[in-house]
């Protein structure tokens, strides 16, 4: 029995990867041949579908677009949630643990609920269809995340290491900077690879926060989809490309991914 | 750890706060002063008390909304939460194919959620899509579009796809986190799998699964974006959701008050249910 | 019950070892008779939690043979060898309760209930567990977790051998005494064959009757913890045991005898000096080193007290020798000679005592 172990997980790979193999199968095909042919590989293969997104630029800057607001969240989360996780890891103070569920719950919002006021709040104060626009109303579900892994790894840190640190003279910034920050990089590369990720992923707010000059790429695609007829092969290249980003970063993190929710505390 | 009493800690806290008070508390509050009053366009309001509550939650089309909610989150955690832990058990646990593993199964986690909509739909088109014609090649009558049956399979089974992962990599950071003197204890002990399952693996894995649950409980409520692009929660109303109905009142109609209520509503329930999941499973620590 | 023998047993973690470092286990050869309390002492990485993985089954020797009585047990897992081990860390099921864990191996190998309850209230009261035996296990201390880990192995009537792999690790210093004489009772008691693990010397030398000395997947001294204080059999048992550890200085062959930078020194194995080959050393303890009248010329450095004694910190040339000075005797200022007692003084070839 021992020895069939291995065929629960590579058919459930299998199965993760056939809708993606007939994704990239679709984006080496013209929009003809899969409407008018029914095959599993792509008949008359081409590259003309990505030769359009990348020469145009109504393509292209969504991904750039996308890729922009996605680090902007990511460094702004990581680094306001560098100090607040410290405090909760560190220190207690009135209304710790109220405050720590409270962020939690922001996890928690429908991105429904919150779309339309969102939208109103930031065409109120001028920030419509600008990155910053996108990358901080992402922080909404990116900073809780992020304060709760960090404050996983954090505490998982003795506090001998901080008061040593005083001990031989440094002071709270230099510590913090020098000594604690290296201390805990896996958790930060973590919590990163968690902020990038939701924010890569999420369309519902990132759509309604911009019109043209922030527009991310996946919205690029649902409007090209009901203007421009059913462009498949284009849709299938545009959507196979969205796959990228995710893979490069998840294979630098892959000896951590595990372990980032492990450590964070219910 | 024993943790020093320091006031001071709220300046740490205070750009956290700031930031994350100003996307939530103020549009929660637009949202609470929406579903208060009742406007006729213009931005001119009238106060509406608790009527548009009173509508929500009396109304046929909320509670359909939110029955089929229930049985998709239901479903979709009876089936991901199980597979999830079976396949981390058979997971290798060291050597080359764990990093395999590992990339190849976050993968659906991080595309974007409409592209895994997409996806899906030209997946599971019964004309040019991979499920779709192999199942009607089998003589199954498939056609997620017309039949709300097949709509409701492959929204679930495009769920299942896209977060059974999850699972996965959190039981299976549970897993390796046991230390190996346990499995030895229990195979001297003469402990059967059966056994070392139920009183090492699942025990251990206890914290890691609350989140699991918690998560898929709190995603799966308020999963929007993927059903909508591949069903647009049709045929009829058959895989409109919470999110994807609350939209449709909300843009669709331009009903802010009614939208505005539901929301709230929404909110607390999934707020109720967490909550009350959460003080259960961590009521005795001891399970 | 059962005579355990290791023979020739030699492992690596590695399939193809390059070099003999790469051998956790260089050669092994012990036989541990039924009954009896042995320790396997060495620091950290020479071995011993191998030869102990090996012996209850959760490692198979990359060569070698290991014989319970006379049968061959090299290729049985854990559960067929009818062993037991406490681990380093307790290990106990969180879920059940005191109860429901010294219950488990038995359980498991389909015992009748009634004789279950019968073991376990008996095993519990062995180990003063009986007032807790319905709480649940995961809320008891270190101490209490380890015992119940001792018990799951006491409870069972068949087991061969219980093993101790660094058991008093997590445990509060004031109450490692009492739970290691708990275990010496223990022994006398069930009688059952008791292999303990440890690096630490004092738990090593007050459990066993026997202690096996480890270093670098080697043995290098089986024997009685007089045997080993005495007559320490490599330079490293006279370093490893007892503090401060053995005085070990260079010497030279001289007219026959053994000489320290041409100061002559009287040593109890001379009749074997004739076959030295390799570097010489003296070995004495600094427990049989005093001052004298003559003999060797040194310069005292330092005196540190140690409550009822004090050691004496000395030169000779680059040399350091260590002795122990009871409370009241005096301590020459600076210059001093040493005298060492001949009975205890010995000759090492290349780390071995010469006979």
């Amino acid at each position: 029995m021992r020895r069939a172990t291995w065929l629960v997980p590579t058919l459930y790979i299998i199965f993760l990867m056939l809708p993606i193999y007939w994704l990239l199968n679709m984006s080496f095909k013209t929009t003809n041949e899969i409407l008018g042919t029914f095959s599993l590989w792509p008949q008359r293969f081409t590259l003309e579908n990505y030769i359009t997104i990348f020469t145009d630029p109504t393509w292209y800057m969504g991904y750039v677009n996308s890729l922009i607001y996605v680090t902007i969240n990511t460094l702004l989360s990581v680094s306001v949630a560098l100090p607040a996780a410290y405090a909760f890891s560190r220190y207690s103070f009135i209304g710790d643990k109220h405050l720590f569920f409270w962020l939690l719950t922001n996890r928690m919002a429908p991105a429904a609920v919150f779309a339309l006021p969102i939208f109103q709040l930031y065409s109120a104060v001028g920030l419509f269809d600008t990155h910053l626009a996108v990358a901080l109303a992402h922080t909404l579900f990116n900073i809780p995340l992020a304060v709760w892994i960090l404050e996983g790894f954090m505490s998982g840190v003795p506090k001998e290491l901080d008061d040593t640190a005083y001990v031989d003279g440094y002071s709270f910034g230099r510590f913090f900077v020098r000594i604690f920050i290296p201390t805990i990089a896996a958790g930060i590369g973590v919590a990163a690879f968690f902020c990038f990720m939701f924010s890569w992923v999420e369309l519902l707010l990132a759509k309604t926060l911009t019109a043209v000059e922030a527009k991310p790429i996946a919205a690029t695609m649902t409007r090209t989809a009901s203007t421009s007829g059913y462009e498949l092969g284009l849709l299938a290249a545009a959507g196979s490309l969205t796959l990228v980003p995710g893979a490069v970063v998840v294979y630098f993190v892959r000896n951590y991914i595990a372990k980032g929710f492990a450590l964070g505390r219910v | 750890m024993n943790k020093t009493v320091n006031q001071k800690a709220w300046f740490f806290v205070l750009p956290v706060l700031a930031l994350v008070a100003f996307n939530a508390i103020i549009p929660l509050m637009t949202v609470v002063n929406y579903s208060l009053q009742e406007t006729f366009g213009d931005n001119v309001f009238f106060w509406a008390g608790t009527q548009w509550f009173q509508d929500v939650l009396g109304s046929e089309r909320f509670h359909a909304a939110l029955g089929r909610q229930l049985l998709f989150t239901f479903t979709i955690l009876v089936i991901e939460i199980p597979l999830g832990v079976a396949i981390a058990l058979a997971m290798p646990r060291t050597g080359p194919w764990v990093s395999v593993c590992l990339v190849m199964m976050a993968l659906p986690l991080l595309i974007p959620w409409n592209v895994v909509g997409a996806m899906w739909n030209i997946f599971a088109l019964p004309d040019i899509g991979l499920l779709g014609h192999t199942l009607n090649a089998l003589g199954w009558d498939y056609n997620f579009t017309r039949n709300p049956g097949d709509a409701w399979m492959t929204v679930i089974l495009m769920d299942v796809w896209h977060w059974t992962s999850l699972v996965v990599l959190l039981a299976y950071a549970g897993l390796v986190s046991i230390p190996d003197a346990y499995y030895q204890a229990a195979k001297i002990d003469g402990a059967r799998p059966w056994a070392i399952f139920r009183y090492i693996q699942l025990p251990k894995m206890k914290r890691v699964l609350t989140i699991a649950i918690l998560l898929r409980f709190m995603d799966s409520f308020n999963i929007y974006t993927e059903p909508f692009v591949l069903t647009g929660g049709g045929p009829g109303n058959s895989t409109t959701l919470l999110s994807i109905d609350l939209v449709k009142v909300a843009l669709g109609q331009f009903d802010l008050g009614p939208a505005a209520a539901m929301s709230l509503i929404y909110f607390l329930i999934i707020l109720l249910f967490s909550w009350i999941f959460y003080a259960v499973m961590t009521r005795n620590e001891e399970w | 019950m059962a005579k355990i023998t290791l023979e020739h047993l030699r492992h690596s973690y590695m399939a193809n070892p390059p070099t003999e470092a790469d051998w956790a286990l260089r050669r092994l050869d012990i036989v541990w008779d039924d009954g009896g309390a042995y320790a396997l002492l060495g620091p950290s990485g020479c071995g011993k939690t191998t030869l102990l993985n090996i012996v209850s089954g959760l490692l198979k020797p990359t060569e070698g043979r290991v014989l319970f009585d006379d049968r061959d047990v090299t290729d049985l897992p854990p559960d067929q060898r009818q062993i037991a081990q406490v681990f380093q860390f307790p290990v106990i099921y969180d879920t059940m309760t005191v109860y429901g864990n010294l219950a488990f191996p038995l359980r498991n190998r389909n015992v009748p209930e009634k004789e279950v309850d019968q073991r376990v209230r008996q095993i519990a009261d062995m180990l003063d567990l009986t007032g807790r035996l319905d709480s649940r296990a995961s809320g008891l201390t270190a101490d209490g977790k380890q015992k119940i880990s001792l018990g799951r192995g006491l409870v069972r009537s068949d087991v061969n051998v219980i093993m101790f792999d660094e058991p008093l690790t997590v445990i509060d210093p004031h109450l490692k005494w009492v739970l290691r004489s708990k275990l010496k009772e223990l022994h006398q008691e069930v009688g059952r064959t008791m292999i303990y693990v440890t690096h630490d010397q004092t738990e090593a030398l007050t459990f066993a009757d026997q202690v096996v000395v480890m270093n670098l997947g080697e043995v290098v001294q089986v024997g009685t913890p007089v045997e080993l204080f005495e007559r320490p059999e490599h330079t490293f048992v006279g370093h490893f045991i007892g503090s401060p550890g053995m005085n070990v200085l260079p010497c030279e062959l001289a007219n026959g005898g053994a000489s320290i930078d041409g100061h002559r020194v009287a040593v109890a194995n001379a009749s074997a000096l004739k076959q030295a080959d390799g570097a010489l050393e003296i070995g004495i303890r600094p427990e049989f080193v005093s001052f004298a009248d003559e003999g060797l010329p040194v310069n005292v450095v330092k005196v540190s007290d140690a409550g009822r004694y004090r050691i004496v910190d000395t030169r000779l040339g680059d040399h350091s020798i260590k002795l122990l000075v009871s409370e009241g005797e005096t301590v020459p200022s600076e210059r001093a000679y040493l005298r060492f007692d001949p009975e205890r003084t010995r000759v090492y070839c290349d780390s071995r005592v010469m006979t």
